[in-house]
């Protein structure tokens, strides 16, 4: 089989990724909606998860929103990784994106 | 009342890949790239604007926007403006002619919403890009892609929306010309003129300081906003949302993000200001309306996603 399987632990959505195509990409091209799709481009830090298991290469990504440290324990941007294996990926509660929605009065 | 501030000036975006961003807002974009300096910095322009450059882009490891400059009428004006926002309050930096080329001494502040803007007097004229200023033809051919018009207006989210407004309008001479209030009557988006333009600069309240919503750039029709919308699926640009109209200065519109994830706009028509006009108001109530004519609904996206 083409591609490799990524599994949200946290909704038990699971969709396949092509070789060299993004978490991000792969899901939306399912019409999932398990991980919230912002910029698309590593730069806003909507689209944070949590890798558990499984190897995958980085694209470029905001040093503030997928800081090196956190890389390192598998938080990233679902934009901007390429799955090498299958991947076990959960969301992330996003401290920014939580704030965003308190704040932005506009929003209420 | 004006205060000698001209117009949008420049603006500097930081991009994650320098390659890539070129590609972006030449490939796609249309703009013009006409110089690059020893940090590394890309200056480009659009080609209907008279000076050497508007966008200056600088790689970076963080997206967003390090600062936008208006052009004031001449370095009179600039003195006095320095001495004015002083007076105000308002703390500023001196950037030496030549830090970026071909652009003259720059006076750097710091707004409350955390935003840092500049004004200059002088920038090299290098004329509209491909055209003569003798009988010039309607318009230069080699353009690529959306063939942006000129850069137009910045779009920044940020808390102290009065203060904000208190140092564009009292000591700088803009104009409010929309504004959306809440239920208690706080404005929580300012829409700001030096021009007959529906706004050169605008602010939407959150809490972060300092942030990016997006740059704009003018097209010249509808068809050219559709066309652009084309582009963008042609070239699998990631898009926030549109073709559509704004209910806010009723420009009719598209989204779109760089590489980095710096929001873009690209736009045509819209209202128009005159010093004597009073400025509109939107209620949160139909702020849905307000940001999207057509859908009449906020998007998460569109209101959340900053760089
Ligand atoms: S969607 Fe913006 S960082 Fe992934
Ligand atoms: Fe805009």
């Amino acid at each position: 089989m083409a591609g490799f399987q990524v599994s949200n632990r946290t909704t038990g959505d699971r969709f396949t990724c092509q070789e060299g195509q993004s978490v991000l990409k792969a899901m939306e091209q399912r019409g999932l909606k398990c991980v919230p799709v912002g910029c698309r481009g590593g730069g806003c830090g909507f689209c944070k998860i949590q890798v558990l298991e499984g190897h995958f290469e980085c694209g470029k990504m905001s040093r503030r929103h997928a800081p090196p440290e956190a890389v390192e324990k598998g938080e990233v941007l679902a934009c901007r990784i390429y799955p090498l294996t299958d991947l076990i990926i959960e969301c992330m509660p996003l401290p920014e994106r939580t704030l965003a929605k308190q704040t932005t009065k506009l929003l209420r | 009342m004006k205060k000698g501030v001209m117009r949008p000036g420049h603006v500097q975006i930081r991009v994650l890949d320098m390659g890539e961003a070129i590609e972006h807002y030449t490939g796609l974009m249309g703009l013009i790239q006409t110089d690059r300096d020893d940090q590394g910095r890309v200056y480009l322009k659009a080609w209907s604007e008279v000076d050497k450059f508007s966008v200056v882009l600088r790689e970076a490891d963080e997206p967003g926007c390090d600062f936008m400059g208006f052009k004031v009428v001449d370095e009179e004006v600039l003195v006095q403006l320095e001495k004015d926002l002083v007076d105000y309050g308002v703390d500023v930096e001196q950037v030496p002619a030549e830090e970026l080329k071909d652009c003259g001494r720059r006076v750097r502040f710091t707004v409350p919403s955390g935003h840092a803007f500049e004004l200059y007097a002088d920038k090299l004229y290098t004329g509209k890009w491909g055209l003569s200023s003798v009988n010039p033809e309607a318009w230069p051919r080699g353009l690529r892609g959306m063939k942006a018009v000129r850069f137009d207006h910045c779009l920044f989210y940020g808390p102290e929306l009065a203060a904000t407004y208190d140092v564009f309008v009292n000591v700088l001479g803009f104009d409010l010309v929309e504004q959306v209030l809440d239920p208690e009557g706080t404005r929580v988006a300012q829409f700001l003129t030096v021009s007959m333009k529906e706004h050169d600069v605008a602010f939407i309240h959150h809490e972060e300081k300092g942030k990016f919503h997006h740059v704009s750039f003018h097209l010249e029709t509808w068809e050219d906003v559709l066309r652009a919308a084309d582009l963008i699926t042609m070239t699998d640009t990631s898009i926030d949302i549109g073709p559509t109209r704004h209910g806010l200065t009723h420009g009719k519109t598209i989204y779109f993000f760089d590489p980095s994830g710096n929001r873009n706009e690209v736009f045509c028509g819209g209202d128009y200001f005159y010093p004597d006009h009073k400025p509109v108001t939107w209620k949160t109530e139909e702020l849905g309306k307000a940001i999207f004519y057509h859908d009449r609904a906020l998007n998460e996206r569109f209101m959340t996603v900053l760089t």
